[in-house]
């Protein structure tokens, strides 16, 4: 790996989103919560959303602190999945995962991925996967629990 | 002093390029890199003389038998051990200090006790503690951490009492890089007839540590951070002590008869060491304690201090973009220079330098409260040994004002 590597790896997208971090909140009468820590790194996210009356993801709020990557991710996170499902966003997740696997995409479902594609080349350096997974997986955590009523 | 150049050819490792780059190896805290001569004293042992110790009348037996006790030997005078009998070894710092907790500490820590430690341990001198004070009733007391990264002893004295049995500390910080007055803790310890534990890892590889000096009642340390193998360890234990000590894990070697309902125990330091050891390793650790000794550790030392001293220099430059944590007097500090930098991860950091071919460690170095007491998720370490120059210094920082560069770009 060169220095050019490290391009790949912080790339414009990703570079934009760790200073600017979107949806830095968290969102008041939150539907679901949970928070996301990495021992090892000591990076932390915590998620809250909000769903409208259709289930949809309406507010997401991602905030934290912790490497470039965990933050960015966290951070386009709160982007994407506004306006998806519970299913939609599982599905998602799922297609994450993958890709940091390095499973291979047709053009279509790397669409779905949007941003989230800047991320694929973290599956080159893996001692950083979990760190572009630690949002993801707080998702999960608040997906996983009950909802608030 | 010594050549550092001639120090250099003797690690093949030194030669390796990473990313491209000749390799930068500032991760000596975590582990040092190993002379040709360890290497080779493995290689020999497998080659020329495998074979179980302390049982065999064969050759191989007993040529094993005296390269491993020659080796427990010159451990046990490196630290000045009274003799070689009171040298127990182990599998490395942490199973020392779990030794002591499980044996030594099972019998002498009463509900109410109190064992003392300090906020800047390493997760091996602190979790074997919780354990024991949680089972056996006893309260864990700590010598808070003045904000220059030394140990504020001011009040020492009032935190020993009656009650304090034991005080376990590290002699050298693996963040902070701070060395601990031993001396004159373990006097005051002494007074109110506590025991002293003293975590050498960070210290024995890098300084002349002299037992009976310290007068320390343990010392723990271990042998891959000072040019040896993975995997082994020793534990002193003062005379007096050790021999009223209860054994740690039974099996073979540590007995001397066995019926079928019950065992008597072998002679130290055998009683202490079941089962059979890691023979080579011991063998090439006592081969790394040779190399350290032919350099003088108190020429690894002025080597270290004169290194640490141009690199703190060097970290001013930097100026509000880092914050260098620990004792900024070189004299007071072991080679470690721990650092954050405002709005830059550590493990971004790491990951910079690393294609730089510059190894440091990123975390919290097994030091999760005194990473809250600093107030810092992660810190960014580099650490020095016998082998690096001034020349590496220059590499990491310019490797730190590029990632500045870097990840500051607009």
């Amino acid at each position: 790996m060169t220095m050019d590597d490290l391009d790949t790896l912080y790339g414009e997208i990703i570079l934009d989103h760790f200073r600017n971090p979107r949806n830095t909140i968290t969102v008041e009468h939150h539907d679901m919560w949970a928070e996301g820590y990495n021992p090892f790194c000591g990076d932390q996210v915590i998620f809250s959303a909000s769903l409208d009356s259709s289930a949809r993801f309406e507010k997401i709020g991602c905030h934290g602190q912790g490497c470039a990557i965990s933050q960015a991710s966290a951070s386009m996170m709160s982007e994407i999945l506004k306006g998806k499902t519970i299913d939609e966003a599982k599905a998602l997740l799922q297609r994450f995962r993958s890709a940091l696997r390095g499973e291979v995409f047709t053009e279509e479902e790397e669409e779905a991925l949007g941003e989230l594609v800047a991320l694929q080349d973290v599956r080159r350096f893996p001692i950083r996967i979990k760190c572009a997974l630690l949002a993801w997986s707080t998702l999960q955590d608040a997906m996983d629990q009950p909802m608030r009523s | 002093m010594f050549n550092v150049n001639g120090v250099r050819a003797d690690f093949p490792v030194l030669n390796r390029m990473v990313h491209g780059k000749a390799l930068v190896y500032l991760d000596n805290a975590a582990t040092s890199q190993k002379p040709r001569s360890v290497i080779r004293a493995l290689s020999e042992y497998y080659e020329g003389y495998n074979a179980n110790i302390h049982r065999a009348v064969h050759t191989l037996g007993q040529e094993a038998t005296e390269a491993y006790e020659a080796a427990r030997c010159r451990i046990g005078r490196l630290i000045n051990a009274e003799t070689p009998e009171h040298l127990i070894l182990t599998r490395g710092t942490t199973e020392s200090i779990n030794l002591v907790s499980h044996t030594w500490a099972k019998e002498h820590i009463k509900p109410g006790d109190e064992i003392l430690t300090t906020q800047m341990e390493h997760h091996s001198n602190l979790v074997p503690w919780q354990r024991v004070c949680e089972e056996q009733g006893a309260v864990l007391k700590f010598i808070p951490l003045a904000s220059d990264g030394k140990l504020d002893i001011s009040d020492l004295n009032s935190l020993l009492t009656e009650r304090t049995k034991l005080v376990a500390l590290t002699h050298a910080s693996n963040v902070l890089g701070t060395i601990n007055p031993i001396k004159e803790i373990v006097a005051e310890a002494h007074r109110v007839n506590a025991l002293v534990l003293v975590d050498g890892a960070q210290s024995v590889p890098h300084m002349p540590v002299d037992v009976s000096e310290l007068d320390c009642d343990f010392l723990a340390f271990s042998a891959h951070k000072m040019l040896g193998p993975t995997g082994i360890g020793a534990l002193y234990v003062r005379p007096g002590v050790l021999e009223k000590m209860e054994p740690f894990q039974r099996g073979g070697d540590m007995v001397r008869e066995v019926w079928l309902e019950s065992a008597t125990w072998n002679d130290l330091p055998y009683r202490f060491e079941a089962g059979t050891p890691n023979i080579a390793d011991v063998i090439a650790w006592g081969a790394a304690v040779d190399y350290l000794q032919e350099i003088g550790l108190d020429n690894v030392r002025e080597h270290e201090v004169a290194i640490t001293q141009y690199a703190l220099e060097r970290f001013m430059e930097l100026g509000e973009d880092v914050d260098v944590f620990g004792p900024r007097n070189p004299a007071e500090r072991g080679g470690v220079i721990s650092f954050s930098v405002p709005g830059l991860h550590a493990h971004d950091l790491g990951t910079f330098l690393d294609l730089r071919g510059i190894a440091v460690r990123v975390g919290h170095h097994c030091a999760m409260p005194l990473m809250r007491h600093l107030g810092v998720p992660a810190t960014t370490r580099a650490s020095f040994y016998l082998y690096n120059t001034e020349g590496e210094v220059d590499i990491l920082l310019d490797g730190l004002h590029e990632a500045f560069r870097y990840f500051r770009r607009a």
